[in-house]
């Protein structure tokens, strides 16, 4: 299959994914310039972690802005597969592509470390052969991945929440330890550990490869993910 | 052409870490007294001379600030009176 990886000016993790994609899992790799606005024909787009035009304004904020970024929405309509990793992850939730917005983290702290984090939602093309409270090891490296939404956004989006951070101690203060979140129809996913980081034994975790497996068998098999079910707020409308 | 000044900050009750932090260098310099510091951003917009407010409104709703999070004055004082034609 064949995945996008979009670089933005100031995206540092692009290569580990293009790396770990191409040299690790042996799929079709296109670089995407943020610049461009053609997806050229790809299966899956990842938007990578990094600092996209230095965080400036608000982290992904201008990324948002980017030329690309309409051709990702339209991708993202379509139902197709997205994946957005730390930098990404708020690059989407920028573009109102995923609910909720970053702050600093809790601890004013920077955080580089492994994680541990729980699959709660295997409704999407990236977990939908994991099992739900699977637990899954990578690392985190950020300094604004404390996920906030008002409490009403929160209740609504309970069933969208993908991944939760698995441990005593919440890494950057995110709300109900949210580590992951999807769109309303489970396609588009963001998350702050770094899966890319995590796909060679030597680098201490494999489990990242999970994530991608996921996605590249969902594609090639033409597999189906069952739909969300629908949150308690959206049924009462 | 005339410059148009936006404040930007964070909602009450949102947790400003940025502000935290420098509420504990003012306290480290013996700025004690120092119940709470709340850090925003400045943000300055020069724009023709017939620019909206409505418009600069919708700047911040769509980019300069995220309404999940923050909230905005624009300080519409910057906006000179019209000059006659």
């Amino acid at each position: 299959m064949r995945f996008g990886v979009v670089i933005f000016p100031g995206s540092n993790c692009d290569h580990d994914c293009i790396h770990v994609l191409r040299n690790v899992l042996a799929q079709d790799v296109v670089e995407l310039w943020h610049g461009d606005s053609l997806l050229d024909d790809v299966d899956c787009v990842v938007l990578p972690g990094g600092f996209a035009y230095g965080d400036y304004l608000r982290a992904g904020a201008v990324a948002a802005t980017s030329p690309i970024m309409p051709s990702v929405k339209s991708f993202a309509a379509s139902g197709k597969p997205v994946l957005g990793i730390c930098n990404g992850f708020q690059v989407l939730l920028e573009a109102g592509l995923l609910p909720g917005a970053m702050l600093r983290n809790q601890s004013l702290q920077f955080r580089c470390r492994q994680v541990l984090m729980s699959v709660e939602s295997t409704k999407t093309p990236f977990t939908w052969n994991l099992r739900e409270g699977q637990i899954l090891q990578m690392p985190v490296a950020h300094g604004e991945g404390n996920y906030f939404a008002p409490k009403d956004l929160l209740d609504d989006i309970e069933r969208q929440v993908v991944f939760r951070y698995a441990e005593d101690a919440n890494p950057n203060g995110s709300a109900r330890f949210i580590a992951g979140v999807c769109n309303k129809a489970g396609n588009v996913v963001g998350l702050m550990p770094h899966p890319e980081r995590a796909s060679e034994a030597i680098l201490g975790s494999t489990d990242g490869r999970l994530i991608f497996e996921a996605v590249i068998e969902y594609v090639t098999s033409r597999s189906r993910v069952p739909a969300l079910p629908r949150s308690r707020a959206e049924a009462l409308r | 052409m005339t410059t148009v000044r936006v404040v930007i900050t964070l909602k009450p009750g949102v947790l400003d870490a940025q502000g935290q932090a420098v509420r504990q260098g003012l306290h480290a310099l013996g700025y004690e007294g120092v119940s709470e510091v709340r850090v925003g951003k400045h943000i300055e917009i020069t724009m023709p001379d017939e620019a909206s407010v409505d418009e600069i409104s919708a700047m911040c709703d769509r980019f300069l600030a995220n309404p999940l999070i923050e909230e905005w004055k624009i300080e519409t004082d910057a906006l000179p009176s019209r000059r006659p034609s």
